[in-house]
């Protein structure tokens, strides 16, 4: 009974999404002041709806209720009750309603704290996103309904894939659609402001905290993604340019992009155009990225054939939605206003930079991700690009970025001279040499590439800190009302400045876990030791235990540094008797400025030697708080009362304000 | 400097700007391509020891060998038609087992044993890696047993 609730609840969705379009996008052309006021109500009863659908499927899964097919297909009576909640994201069609029932959520935010933007703006929003929705809920109830029943049902589920069922990965989905689809806000403003002709300072500051929100979202669970591979793959690494991970870097970069040129908008009412493609194009590579994981077309052009339906709808939503934007954006484009002139040399300039490398580096990484499946389809050639690829491409690209970010911000708007910046940054310039130096020095693996990452992780890390000792008058004005002025620096300040922050410490912990790091494959005995890094690693042999729906061989491995016991590593071999098959749980012990890493392999024969992988990664946890630090950087920025919207100067009229700088 | 000339040095700098990055992705492009044969396909094309590319098939039933010390494993890949030796010194991924289809990544050696640098087995035992299920048919091998959608993530 439930189930089919939830699936007529979808369908009254569909509905309440077609109607919320149409009021939204006709009401704001045609100037219908109850059409516009309606749309509002629209999209609050979507979202509705959309929720009973998910929580119907919830229910359905929680229950383990296996005469819907979903569930049969993707749960198992003994799964811990975690599992069965985050089952339900956890294949095709669940993790498209999530991604249907995000949507609404914004759609429901909209309403809920857009109450000060102009009526007719939010309504064309609403009517943008009503047309998003209408397309995915119609995808979802035509090509893959999660509520279809078995008959006659089977007495228990074939389980849920072992290596989904894990906390870092459970919640990564979650997080990751909250970005891409909060970058729909972005897309849905850009086609409002298209439609109305109004693009300005006001529209940039309207749009900005969506964007931040959507943005420190993607941050977290592209950041989850990687720390999930990082454990629980057992490779040692983070990030394998594999390219269902590329599929979120790419709206990571453009959003990011996206996030500064807004700024330029807001303050100057440059970059208008350009800023308007970049939120067209972000909400684009995030729809791009979506399908390329969830139609299997990445792991192969095949998977398209499996089921047509679905390949062909994928597509038609694609080219509608993006084809629609990019052409209303070459109609329209044009009549937004002539920049005001500019200086290369910048606050304006130094974003526009940013700009320009996060884009080349997003297109190249969409080339390198997107080239296999195009040559397949002209040639016979079956061809994978790699890390050396994107490696070779991004870096040279981002690295410079790096350098500029530590400048950028020491730039006025209109007109700069870089050579007074320098002056004041000749501090952080040294203490970078020093550090670089100092590792160099420290370090046996003399890589050049490790100088130069540590180097540029200091010299941000420092320049930083001289922005901060500026901002404060530190050491000019007694310390009290230096600590006074910290008070008074704005929440969006301190966002830019954690964030910035935040890459400084990324940027050292992926230059010590890919250059620095040691590894040791062995075949031990219990009793043997293995010298890795300074450590002695003795394996104590392995036992035989079981979880709650698994079986396990864990290991045990004790770390000494000289005579003392330094740490013990449990690393196991999992068996899922339901799903049979294995997965890998690494043991990690991290001293937060270098992990040691232990995975267990398999015993060659009974009695034999165990196969075993060891690793030494210096500054690997800094990966995880430097992602951390750039997604707070979002959430303080958006703490910023003017950001939100809510200063002196709040937009609280209904005229379109045209904002001067 | 006139808005016109600054707005030259804006277009000029961008398109040099454009140009460089193209130069730079295409020629990586280039170099790091990695093609992808089946046994089949090697006994009639020469690849050079020094040219990196993958291989794939179904690990031959009764093939894989193990060194004493259990690191160095020796097994035969398969399309039904031909078969290929490969060898691997390292862990060995979760789902790697006998009969079941696998991709891998590396040299082939002037002896023609096919030095992997790693070994792909992803997904569940009924997914079939898409070059595998290629290399198959083209070997005409290939039942139409369609593989259940597997879901990577």
């Amino acid at each position: 009974m439930i189930p089919e609730l939830g699936h007529y609840a979808l369908v009254l969705a569909l509905f309440a999404a077609g109607v919320q379009a149409i009021l939204g996008l006709l009401g704001a052309i045609r100037k219908d002041a109850y059409w516009i006021l309606a749309s509002g109500p629209a999209a609050s009863t979507q979202f509705l709806f959309v929720a009973i659908a998910f929580l119907a499927l919830t229910h359905a899964f929680v229950t383990s209720d296996f005469s819907v097919y979903t569930v049969a297909k993707y749960s198992h009576s003994a799964k811990p009750l975690l599992y069965k909640i985050t089952g339900v994201w956890g294949n095709h069609e669940g993790s498209m309603l999530l991604w249907a029932f995000i949507l609404a959520i914004y759609g429901q935010l909209l309403v809920s704290l857009g109450k000060k933007l102009p009526h007719k703006l939010r309504a064309s929003v609403l009517g943008v996103q009503g047309c998003l929705s209408t397309g995915f809920l119609a995808f979802i109830l035509f090509t893959s309904n999660p509520f279809l029943r078995l008959d006659p049902a089977p007495m228990n589920g074939q389980g849920l894939n072992p290596l989904l069922q894990d906390p870092g990965l459970a919640f990564h989905p979650p997080f990751l659609y909250l970005g891409y689809v909060g970058f729909s806000v972005a897309f849905a403003f850009a086609i409002a402001g298209l439609i109305e002709g109004d693009i300005g300072a006001a529209w940039a500051r309207r749009l900005r905290p969506w964007v931040l929100a959507a943005w420190s979202f993607l941050t977290l669970g592209i950041g989850l993604g990687s720390w999930w591979a990082y454990y629980e793959l057992g490779w040692g690494g983070f990030w394998f340019w594999d390219p269902v991970e590329n599929a979120s870097l790419l709206p990571w970069l453009a959003g990011t992009a996206l996030l500064h040129s807004i700024g330029v908008v807001e303050k100057r009412e440059a970059l208008k155009s350009w800023t308007v493609l970049l939120a067209i194009l972000a909400f684009s590579l995030s729809l791009i990225g979506t399908f390329l994981v969830r139609s299997g077309v990445l792991v192969s052009v095949h998977s398209f054939a499996t089921d047509p339906a679905r390949g062909v709808f994928i597509l038609g939503l694609l080219a509608v939605a993006i084809g629609g934007a990019l052409a209303l954006y070459a109609a329209r484009a044009q009549t937004l206003k002539a920049a005001p002139a500019f200086n290369p040399v910048s606050r304006e300039g130094g974003l526009l930079l940013n700009n320009v490398l996060l884009v080349t580096a997003s297109a190249s990484v969409f080339l390198g991700t997107l080239y296999p499946l195009l040559l397949e389809s002209v040639s016979e050639d079956k061809v994978s690009v790699g890390p050396p690829f994107f490696n070779a491409t991004a870096l040279p690209l981002l690295l410079p970025l790096v350098f500029a970010m530590a400048i950028g911000p020491f730039l006025p708007w209109k007109k700069a001279d870089l050579f007074p910046v320098f002056q004041r940054l000749w501090l952080a310039g040294l203490a970078s040499l020093a550090v670089a130096a100092g590792a160099f020095a420290f370090h046996t693996g003399k890589s050049p590439l490790a100088l130069l990452g540590i180097g540029l992780a200091a010299w941000l890390l420092a320049g930083n800190g001289v922005l901060l000792a500026e901002r404060l008058k530190l050491f000019r004005t007694p310390l009290g009302a230096s600590l006074g002025r910290l008070r008074t620096l704005p929440g969006s300040f301190f966002g830019m400045l954690v964030a910035h922050s935040g890459i400084a410490v990324l940027v050292a912990g992926i230059t010590g876990a890919t250059l620095w790091q040691s590894e040791e494959i062995r075949a031990l005995n219990p009793g043997d030791s293995v010298a890795l890094a300074g450590y002695d690693i003795r394996f104590a042999g392995a036992t035989r235990v079981a979880g709650p729906n698994y079986l396990a061989d864990r290991g045990d491995f004790r770390v000494h540094r000289g005579d003392r016991l330094f740490a013990t590593l449990t690393p196991e071999r999992r068996y899922y008797p339901v799903e049979k098959r294995w997965t890998t749980e690494a043991a990690i012990h991290t001293t937060w400025m270098a992990d040691l890493y232990a995975v267990l392999g398999e015993q060659a024969e009974a009695g034999g030697p165990w196969a075993v992988r060891l690793y030494h990664n210096p500054l690997a946890p800094w990966i995880w708080i430097g992602t951390l630090l750039i997604a707070l950087g979002g959430g303080l920025s958006l703490t910023d009362r003017r950001v939100r919207g809510k200063g002196p100067k709040g937009p609280t009229d209904q005229k379109p304000q045209i904002g001067k700088a | 400097m006139t808005r016109k000339r600054r707005r030259l040095v804006f277009v000029l700098s961008g398109l040099t700007a454009l140009g460089l990055a193209a130069l730079l992705i295409l020629s990586a492009l280039e170099e790091n391509l990695v093609f992808f044969y089946s046994p089949s396909d090697l006994q009639t094309k020469t690849i050079g020891a020094e040219e990196r590319i993958r291989i794939g098939g179904l690990v031959e039933e009764g093939s894989l060998t193990r060194s004493s010390d259990g690191l160095e494993v020796n097994f035969r890949v398969t399309d039904l038609r031909t078969s290929l030796a490969v060898r691997y010194r390292g862990l060995l991924p979760d789902l790697f087992r006998e009969g079941q289809g696998i991709v891998a990544e590396g040299h082939l050696q002037a002896d023609g044993v096919f030095l992997a640098s790693e070994v792909l087995a992803k997904h569940d035992e009924t997914y079939m890696p898409p070059e595998v299920a290629r290399a198959l048919k083209k070997s005409g091998h290939w039942q139409e047993d369609p593989p259940e959608e597997s879901e990577a993530e």
